[in-house]
């Protein structure tokens, strides 16, 4: 059974389709992660999703429930960890975890939830005191602490030092291999590349591409960059190669299709007893497909 | 599954964590404790002298009417004032929209938060009687305890409820205190909170006649005053208590809201 089921998601602010018919599986067990630039209706998408927003037209179903209802088991199998919203800043570490804890039937325990994120030396600090990340963990542990089936995390890594964000990885690595389904938004490519079985695009309040890091918008077929130095006797050097090289002396080529490119360039060589230095094949980054995609939406 | 917490127990568990919340804001705390408490004071020692005779009964400090005064204007302000403020801000900071997406029922929510002010509101005015009785020779007579006691749960209650309206309709919780004093100081003057006018002008009148205030008041103080010979039941005071906390609570019903507001139609969108 699917977790997520979207069909025709609309939601309008005013005159403004700011989700326009989206449509989203999201298979149990998996890490979903949803990109997009800002104001692309990631956020619109998954508040509908988590019941905080109601939707103008669609069908959506999440753990079988209609978010939309005012339902207390939905509640009990769904953790969300919220951008940007603070936390009652009087209470200690300790004391929230406690609180939202007692909500759930079969909660974790709060010293291990803490241990989790990582904030066991400021268990009794009250949140005022904490630092911007921390208090971002503590995010993390009320989105856990429930022990869901199905986990929101919108954007929980922003403003994470680099080591807090690789702890972060490995704890939502842990999640999954737990089988917790993850819906995760993000505005990093390499936290997508690194945790998600599966990725989509947002762009226009409508999915403009999906698939895996590795294959989404024809990364793993197609195009790719043949990079190599210019060599000194390059007059007949094959197309689509015969170009100027750039300032360190590289020639640098998109080519659409590498394996036939890449024999005429290296037959020629090989005839020619040169040595092709740094020659490299690259596929697109997940960050260059994500960029040619949303910069289409933008351009269209 | 494990077992699902009963409304009772997260009720409780709301209570005490808005408690600790009151305590630990010095200034609400302040405000409402010990603010009122300024007053009996500050009038104490403007009118310490003052005692009233009374023909062949003994004689009275002014303290008498004005320790349960204050004290019920005390229980208004730890309701009204507070449960407004706290809301407006919580809502505003996205704590609101938090408990929502927790499998919190609202119910446990509303009573937890409800009583943590009628409780805060039973402190402010036991400490107000209490001063009074220790220091300014305030009597209180048992027999009139269970109509103190009536009119303090319904007013309390009474001004819950509005609070409740107050932290719905409230546009942001930064403009709420004014909001909650603009509504609330003024009309403590129209309740015979700090003076008791000997002929208020018409309209005066007619406004402490109105809202609930004047009924909490004097009801109140009518429940210590000791030439009052009955036991203070004051029905009609409690009717009008009660309806000003119903028609509070009907509006809280209609616009509570648990996500932040955001003003203007561009900004309800969220810049995700």
């Amino acid at each position: 059974m699917s977790a997520i089921e979207v069909r025709g998601l609309v939601k309008y602010y005013g005159e403004v389709r700011a989700v326009d018919g989206v449509d989203l599986t999201i298979e149990a067990g998996e890490v979903f992660a949803l990109l997009g630039p800002n104001g692309a209706g990631k956020t619109t998408t998954v508040e509908i999703l988590e019941g905080h927003r109601d939707r103008d037209a669609g069908d959506v179903e999440v753990l079988g429930f209609d978010p939309a209802d005012e339902n207390r088991e939905f509640r009990e199998r769904i953790g969300i960890v919220l951008q940007s919203t603070s936390i009652i800043p009087e209470l200690s570490v300790r004391e929230i975890i406690d609180l939202f804890g007692a909500m759930y039937p079969k909660p974790r325990k709060t010293v291990e939830v803490i241990e989790i994120v990582g904030l066991t030396e400021k268990a009794d600090a009250r949140i005022k005191t904490l630092s911007g990340g921390q208090v971002r963990r503590v995010d993390l542990a009320l989105g856990i602490v429930g022990d869901p089936d199905l986990i929101f995390l919108d954007e929980p890594t922003t403003g994470f030092d680099p080591s807090a964000r690789r702890n972060s990885w490995s704890l939502i690595q842990n999640l999954r291999s737990l089988g917790k389904t993850i819906l995760l938004t993000t505005h990093y490519m390499d936290e997508a590349q690194n945790l998600a079985d599966r990725v989509a695009v947002i762009a226009g309040g409508v999915i403009v591409a999906q698939g895996t890091p590795d294959t989404l918008g024809g990364r793993a077929a197609g195009a790719a960059r043949v990079t190599f130095r210019k060599p000194e006797a390059a007059a007949d050097i094959p197309e689509p190669f015969r170009v100027e090289a750039d300032r360190d002396g590289l020639i640098s080529v998109q080519v659409d299709n590498p394996t036939t490119a890449l024999h005429r360039l290296t037959e020629w060589a090989v005839r020619r007893g040169i040595d092709l230095e740094g020659l490299a094949v690259t596929r697109p980054s997940l960050e260059d497909v994500y960029l040619s995609i949303t910069e289409e939406v933008d351009g269209g | 599954m494990g077992e699902r917490p009963g409304l009772a127990g997260l009720s409780l568990r709301q209570l005490r964590y808005e408690n600790k919340i009151f305590w630990r804001t010095p200034i609400a705390a302040f405000f409402t404790i010990f603010f009122p408490l300024m007053f009996l004071l500050l009038f104490s020692a403007l009118f310490g002298d003052e005692v009233i005779e009374i023909p062949g009964r003994e004689t009275f400090s002014v303290a008498q009417f004005y320790a349960p005064a204050l004290a019920a204007f005390a229980a208004g302000s730890a309701t009204y004032t507070n449960l407004g403020v706290q809301t407006a801000f919580a809502r505003d900071q996205g704590i609101l929209k938090r408990f929502r997406g927790a499998p919190l029922p609202t119910s446990a929510f509303m009573i937890g938060k409800i009583s943590s002010g009628i409780w805060i509101a039973f402190l402010a005015s036991a400490l107000m009687l209490a001063v009074g009785a220790v220091f300014y020779d305030v009597s209180i007579e048992p027999e009139r305890l269970p109509a103190a006691l009536i009119t303090f749960l319904l007013g309390a209650g009474c001004f819950a409820g509005l609070g409740m309206a107050l932290g719905a309709l409230a546009p942001t919780g930064e403009g709420s205190p004014a909001i909650a004093n603009a509504t609330y100081l003024p009309l403590a003057f129209a309740s015979d909170v700090f003076i008791a006018i000997g002929e208020p002008p018409v309209w005066l009148r007619v406004i402490g006649d109105v809202f609930p205030l004047k009924h909490f008041v004097n009801a109140f103080q009518d429940a210590f005053n000791p030439l009052t010979d009955d036991l203070a039941f004051r029905p009609t005071d409690w009717a009008v208590m009660a309806t000003w906390g119903l028609f509070g609570a009907l509006i809280a019903w209609r616009f509570f809201a648990w996500q932040p507001r955001e003003s203007g139609p561009s900004a309800r969108r969220p810049a995700d």
